[in-house]
């Protein structure tokens, strides 16, 4: 009995030694899982036309051009679309972790637009949120010179503003999926049967495909359109495709508007009729500011 | 029966107590890592690196955290936990080795010993050989550990795209510097 507990106990003294040994991380304890924020949503701050819940980083700016061409039903003489050609030049701002602005010009209209995005609750593992929610509101002038010159013209007829929520979920590396709740107001409505206040529920979605290469769709449900004057719902679908220092949004829509405000209210092309574009948004970040 | 108990319990305590006497670490030790390419360089560091050394046996191990990398550039940052080392799939890069050299080292006494460091490094789901030498300083109870080598991207897997092959060295220096105290059993 003596001689063999002795042996356990040499043993049991080994394999002690031996595990610590192997094991040295352990003796320290393995790093507790931290509240980890969920980064990396999207692969850029826009799902295609809609504002995504990635805000850029502090101190980047990101240079993007939208553009979209004319109908690819429009045939071969119009080259499938790519004889015209709308687009919208901005500048966006990343500055602090939850907070981004952005300016832009868009052809169409010759309209100036502007907002700003902000970041309520960011979702996080272990332990934290399983959601995010950031609020987007923004602006839009037109420029174009007034052509009717029977009716008195205010400044503030140019003027539109839209708010929205942006409720989503990175549910997995993969697949990523928003809910915007969205009011578009405009000043001037072109007739007494459109709304000034139009409310819309938006879903924006990605579908990872690889590293560099995602699949994105984004499309609004308007509830209150004037149903007389044959504007649409949105839809927008294409690809993601990042290289380095680029994000390429390669996709197809009716929309030919580039701020919320002309694509929520001023959409006519049909998917159903094959009215369709061909477009993309380059995206260009660059850091202006370096991290201390 | 009761005796065995008391002999084991007894193994046990004398064993791990004994055994932690020996060990030195930190939580927050760093590593740089740096690639130099001919348009730009990429240049990150880690704050929050565990090291463990039992000065014993010379065992040496490391676990870093991939996200906890810091680099100057935001759009870098993102490009290297989501296109390069993945750190949703592999989170942990590790070292486990042994200071080769280890009875030259005098813990005791204050002093610059040159240090031999042989073991394996995994990251990206690769495991590879390393070796270098580096320096252990001894002084006033603690130690700091530093050494610096360089690995091949392609060795673990870490795949540069052709559209940015001349932005990316595939070599990369690495650097750690590592104050230990010691662990208290």
């Amino acid at each position: 009995m003596k001689k063999n507990s002795f042996l356990l106990v040499v043993m049991i003294s080994f394999l002690v030694r031996l595990h610590a040994q192997d094991d040295l991380l352990s003796l320290v304890g393995e790093d507790k899982p931290k509240k980890e924020f969920v980064e990396y949503a999207f692969k850029s701050s826009r799902v295609i036309m809609s504002h995504s819940l990635e805000v850029i980083r502090p101190g980047v700016m990101d240079f993007r051009i939208l553009h979209r061409f004319g109908n690819i039903n429009g045939g071969a003489y119009e080259f499938f679309g790519l004889d015209n050609a709308t687009m919208r030049m901005g500048f966006d701002f990343g500055l602090t972790r939850n907070l981004m602005i952005g300016i832009g010009r868009s052809t169409n209209k010759k309209e100036l637009d502007g907002f700003a995005k902000y970041r309520l609750l960011h979702q996080a593992k272990q332990g934290g949120l399983p959601f995010s929610l950031l609020f987007a509101g923004g602006g839009s002038l037109t420029t174009l010179r007034n052509t009717d010159t029977t009716r008195k013209n205010y400044f503030s007829s140019r003027m539109g503003f839209y708010g929205q929520a942006i409720i989503g979920s990175k549910l997995s590396e993969g697949f990523t999926i928003q809910l915007m709740p969205t009011v578009v107001h405009r000043n001037l409505v072109p007739t007494v049967n459109d709304p000034n206040d139009m409310f819309a529920v938006g879903v924006g979605s990605r579908l990872k495909l690889s590293r560099r290469l995602s699949l994105n769709i984004d499309y609004y449900y308007r509830i209150n359109p004037n149903e007389a004057d044959g504007t649409k719902n949105p839809l927008s679908v294409g690809f993601d495709i990042e290289t380095g220092g680029h994000v390429f949004q390669l996709h197809f829509t009716n929309a030919v508007g580039m701020n919320e405000k002309v694509f929520l209210t001023e959409t006519t092309n049909d998917w159903t009729n094959g009215d369709i574009q061909f477009g993309f948004n380059i995206s260009r970040s660059f850091q202006i500011k370096k991290k201390k | 029966m009761k005796k065995l108990f008391v002999i084991i319990a007894a193994g046990l305590v004398t064993t791990s107590s004994l055994v932690a006497q020996d060990k030195y670490f930190t939580k927050s030790g760093r590593i740089n890592f740096m690639s130099k390419a001919t348009l730009e360089n990429i240049d990150a560091n880690h704050k929050s690196v565990t090291c463990v050394l039992d000065t014993k046996t010379g065992n040496m191990q490391f676990a870093v955290l991939m996200k906890g990398f810091e680099f100057e550039k935001a759009l870098m940052q993102e490009h290297f936990n989501e296109n390069y080392v993945e750190s949703h799939k592999y989170p942990k890069a590790e070292f486990r080795g042994q200071v080769v050299n280890n009875p030259e080292i005098n813990y005791t006494k204050e002093g610059i010993y040159p240090a031999k460091v042989k073991g394996t490094l995994t990251i990206h789901g690769e495991t590879r050989e390393v070796e270098t030498t580096g320096n252990v300083v001894v002084k006033s109870g603690k130690l700091q550990a530093a050494a610096e080598f360089t690995i091949l991207l392609s060795d673990y897997k870490i795949e540069i795209p052709k559209v940015v092959k001349d932005n990316i060295s595939n070599t990369v220096r690495i650097t750690i510097d590592c104050s230990l105290e010691p662990l208290k059993g």
